[in-house]
């Protein structure tokens, strides 16, 4: 029994062993010096759990119905692990230059990984828990990781206070669940929530719940900590706030919604809906005036998880479909933005400044093409391959009723545009007027950066499989 | 030959690809080399595109060529054309080899150029072969990419504002129709627009925060692709994008827009609004033919203060497409027609307008009106031009474009006589302002120095005025080439859009323009 229950959890712990080892060789060994190699040692580790965990499709419940690994889970832990790598693999060189790149990053990573999948996974509000807290300590260390920098402090402090706040939200939710259901297990919340209407305690729990993973997914109201977070935090680590950890937290949303309180659809719809129209307003209006691109990108992803939301508040089967394309393409547009923002660079030191893009399309003509395309990608233009993200979960919200909110949503799409638009107008139509912009020659990004454009663009004509693998992960959760 | 239409297609794309691939290097012999590129590739898209006209069954009315494979999602790759598409496609596949000869003087980035123009054909006959609703979105909207940058990177001097402001309303009027089309999918299960055209959708009346709604649902998707439409088409007052995007675009953008782009909003009116939405068009019909002979009267007089040539040919475009949507919305046999006839036609004779002004412009990178004048003097065949387009845009018979003011103007004095009446007022006022500009800029004496040394038409331009002005004298005299594959196509439109209303129980209505139109 034990036996089976630990084949479950096998990748978590083979993950969580490699990070145990790791700190003690390096610690023992090289320490900074090892940095480099072991990142990338990191990385394969990271593709080969991927593989793993691929090749796993049954449904099966570990430790009393309380962790559980199905397809759904399967779907988030390939996509963060793969995306985890992809980050690790391009921040390196930046931060080996940079001397930042200590060698308790991957590491600490690499923890935050595990945590990540215990989230997907978990089936059970203490599991939940536990996975949450140890995804957020590791990513409390990694926003201050550039010690020397008051803004990086500030990002760290800033992430930690906002992220305990939250954590206390959902940790007091999950206790009045618990206290009203008699269970901690979602099967037996589900069971105690019954159809039609929850009771008001459960009801209450579960709003509770819904604000501190809003923090987590960056959703208005509770967005406030990730400009600055994204901004003062070095870029590379910048890159892994925007994917990973994004794609955890809704996946567990997803799951926490559906296996715990799928009978009371109409409970929780409601609060999404209000999640995901505010999201997308604010984030398409409040990055209009942004120069700088980290915060830029962190409004884009504000609005980008507005449209995710929207796919979940339909409650439907189809809804939690197009929230995992949707997060599967997201994550895949802001690697390949990430990977032009950490090679944008003058006289070696890192610039963030959009304006500095002027003319950049003369120098860099196959770069700033690349960039060109994720951005109409990020702008939900087809036929780029956001388009269809965005056709997705537009299809969801009308099937589950939410007209108004489809109709917001390409209304906040149109204002969103115009800040994607003037990135390409500085790349292609300023003037030359300031010294132009590097591009540093680091193959990995130039590799990432023309792949994730590639990968826009031929979307239109294959999904890679995305689309049939989100169905059956939709169709594992949603009863 | 059964994926021709998709040959033809993707054709120019192909040549983009392997422009972008294997043409290096920004000296004159890469620029010669991009321009040639582009030209044979666009002139043998034109070529292979002669077989779907005389492959073309002009006595079947229904879609023809079709080429159907799944793609993703659960979306077809579905392509086909019928007498309304078959003169866009083959409209499109002339004018870009006219587009790119005009351009034969761009020295910018000329490689990017000659990309984003291909590019662009491509997704225009996408537009006008898609026979899948989502299909047809892709080409729509990705239109809007290359057309930004053209504007923006080869543009006058007020590029950056005219090319945001041409992508976000095309933008924001795309998106309604897109909420439209889920709403579509929501219902019927199908993208497929050949079963869309023959599902029936609601047209009981709803309420809708107390308001009470004719023809409902039908009335609601046909305002959500009538606000896209109506952007693209451009109908007053959503126009004001075009006299921008028209001054600051460079020629051959100009060209594009007037001849090809604004027609995908009359295109569009015919394959979805009024043959999926029956009630939902009857509803509308007053509303669309006000804004129409507004639009005609009004932007004529706006063109007649203009002093800038291109602004003031922008609004021309903007009165003639009035007629269009009238003779759509007049619903029978000769408004349809003759809005097909007068889309064609405009396709020559504003891209006529437009190439007329770009020869000068080339020439003394102005285009105020003010700076020219009496440039008969030392250009004859140049003013000779001049007046031909200027005649046929304001509609002398002999040319295209009296046959499709004519054919509009008919169809619509059988369902509103005095929406008719203000309309042939704008007749008589694009006369005034055409024959004004063509006096101000040609006629007179040359008395500004700067214009001595001005030199008249050269080979290269006169080869690309050709064609142009030959068509519009070959349909002027002979309307029936077109008329005779249009016909039996909007011969069933219409009659399955009187059948749809009479039995919608708007019968009184629909008998009385079926009647009036035999």
């Amino acid at each position: 029994m034990l036996q089976a229950d630990l084949n479950v959890i096998l990748p978590e712990i083979v993950l969580a062993l490699y990070a145990m080892l790791a700190l003690v060789v390096v610690a023992y060994s090289g320490k900074d010096k090892l940095s480099g190699p072991l990142t990338w040692v990191t990385v394969a580790v990271l593709v080969l759990v991927a593989l793993m965990i691929w090749g796993r499709g049954d449904a099966v419940d570990a430790f009393g119905g309380s962790f559980r690994a199905d397809a759904f889970s399967t779907f988030s832990k390939v996509a963060i692990l793969l995306s985890a790598a992809a980050v690790l693999a391009m921040g390196q060189e930046y931060m080996l230059r940079r001397q930042i790149l200590r060698f308790e990053y991957p590491i600490l990573v690499v923890l935050a990984v595990v945590g990540m999948m215990v989230m997907v996974s978990a089936a059970d509000l203490i599991v939940l828990y536990m996975g949450l807290e140890l995804q957020s300590l590791a990513l409390y260390v990694v926003a201050s990781l550039r010690r020397d920098s008051a803004k990086s402090t500030e990002a760290g402090l800033k992430y930690f206070v906002l992220g305990a706040l939250s954590s206390g939200l959902l940790l007091y939710g999950a206790s009045l669940t618990y206290g009203f259901a008699g269970t901690t297990l979602f099967s037996g919340v589900i069971a105690a929530v019954g159809e039609g209407h929850a009771p008001l305690g459960l009801l209450i729990g579960l709003v509770l719940m819904i604000s501190g993973l809003a923090f987590k997914v960056s959703a208005v109201p509770f967005h406030m900590w990730t400009p600055d977070v994204y901004e003062g935090a070095p870029t590379p680590i910048t890159a892994f706030f925007a994917t990973a950890p994004k794609i955890a937290a809704m996946a567990m949303l997803a799951r926490l919604l559906h296996a715990g309180f799928g009978g009371v659809v109409g409970d929780w719809q409601q609060v999404l809906a209000l999640l995901s129209l505010l999201s997308m307003f604010l984030g398409s209006i409040a990055a209009i005036g942004q120069t700088n691109i980290k915060r830029l990108m962190a409004y884009s992803s504000i609005t980008h998880m507005g449209f995710a939301l929207m796919g979940l508040a339909s409650g439907t089967q189809l809804g939690v479909q197009g929230m995992l394309i949707y997060m599967a393409i997201y994550v895949t547009m802001n690697i390949g933005v990430f990977a032009f923002i950490l090679s944008m660079e003058r006289d070696g030191q890192p610039v963030t400044d959009i304006t500095s893009l002027n003319v950049f399309a003369s120098t860099y003509p196959g770069r700033a093409l690349a960039l060109l395309l994720l951005l109409f990608s990020l702008a939900g233009v087809p036929p780029m391959i956001g388009f269809f993200g965005k056709l997705y979960v537009l299809t969801a919200a009308y099937e589950g009723g939410l007209v108004w909110l489809a109709l917001s949503g390409v209304i906040a799409s149109v204002i969103g545009a115009f800040y994607y638009l003037r990135i390409v107008y500085f790349m292609y139509f300023g003037k030359e007027e300031a010294a132009p912009l590097e591009a540093g020659r680091s193959p990995v990004l130039a590799t990432t950066l023309a792949v994730t454009a590639a990968i826009m663009v031929l979307g239109v004509v294959n999904l890679f499989g995305i689309d049939t693998a989100a169905a059956t992960a939709a169709a594992a959760i949603v009863n | 030959m059964n994926n021709l239409l998709s040959i033809v297609t993707f054709m120019p794309t192909i040549a983009a690809v392997i422009l972008a691939v294997f043409l290096r290097g920004e000296d004159k012999a890469a620029q010669r080399n991009a321009r040639w590129v582009a030209l044979i590739a666009t002139s043998l898209t034109f070529l292979v595109s002669l077989f779907i006209l005389f492959g073309f069954d002009p006595s079947n009315p229904g879609l023809q060529m079709i080429e159907d494979r799944s793609w993703l999602l659960g979306l077809r790759y579905k392509m086909g054309i019928d007498g309304i598409s078959i003169f866009f496609v083959m409209l499109t596949t002339l004018m870009m080899p006219i587009t790119i000869a005009c351009s034969w003087k761009v020295t910018k980035r000329v490689k990017e150029y000659m990309i984003a123009f291909l590019l662009l054909e491509t997704l225009m006959l996408g537009v006008f072969m898609a026979l899948d609703m989502v299909l047809f979105y892709v080409f729509f909207e990705a239109g809007l990419i290359p057309m930004f940058l053209i504007i923006g990177i080869w543009g006058g001097p007020n590029r950056i504002y005219a090319a945001f402001k041409f992508f976000l309303y095309t933008f924001l009027g795309s998106v309604m129709m897109l909420i439209s089309m889920v709403a579509i999918y929501h219902h019927a299960h199908t993208t497929d627009i050949q079963a869309l055209l023959a599902y029936d959708f609601s047209s009981d009346p709803i309420e809708l925060f107390g308001w009470t709604i004719p023809g409902g649902f039908q009335t609601l998707l046909f305002l959500g692709f009538f606000i896209s439409f109506a952007v693209k088409t451009p109908m007053w007052p959503v126009h004001t994008w075009l006299p921008d995007a028209h001054v600051q675009a460079p020629t051959a953008g100009s060209v594009d827009l007037a001849a090809i782009l604004l027609k995908m909003g009359g295109y569009g009116f015919l394959r979805f609004s009024f043959p999926m939405f029956p009630v939902g068009a009857d509803v509308l019909t007053p509303f669309v033919l006000w804004l129409s002979v507004i639009a005609i009267v009004y932007t004529s007089l706006v063109a007649f203060v203009q002093t800038d040539m291109k602004k003031l040919i922008a609004y021309s475009s903007v009165a003639h497409m009035g007629y269009v949507t009238m003779g759509i919305f007049a619903a029978n046999q000769q408004g349809i027609d003759g809005a097909m006839f007068q889309m064609i036609s405009h396709g020559f004779i504003s891209a006529g307008l437009f190439l007329v002004v770009g020869v000068i412009y080339d020439r003394m990178h102005t285009r105020e009106i003010s700076a020219y004048g009496g440039l008969v003097n030392r250009m004859p065949a140049y003013a000779l031009v001049f007046m031909f387009f200027t005649m046929a845009n304001v509609g002398l018979p002999g040319t295209s474009g009296f046959i499709g003011e004519f054919l509009t103007l008919m169809g619509v004095f059988q369902v509103n006589t005095w929406i008719a009446t203000f309309a042939a007022t704008g007749v008589i006022l694009s006369a005034a302002y055409a024959l004004f500009l063509f006096r101000r800029v040609v006629m007179g004496d040359l008395i500004k120095e700067s214009l001595k040394t001005i030199q008249d038409l050269e080979t290269r331009e006169k080869w690309i005025f050709a064609p142009l002005i030959a068509l519009t004298l070959l349909f002027g005299v002979y309307p029936s080439f077109i008329t005779d594959i249009v016909g039996p196509t909007v011969e069933v439109l219409v009659e399955n859009h009187h059948a749809a209303l009479v039995e919608a129980g708007r019968g009184a209505a629909a008998a009385v323009s079926t009647a009036a139109s035999h």
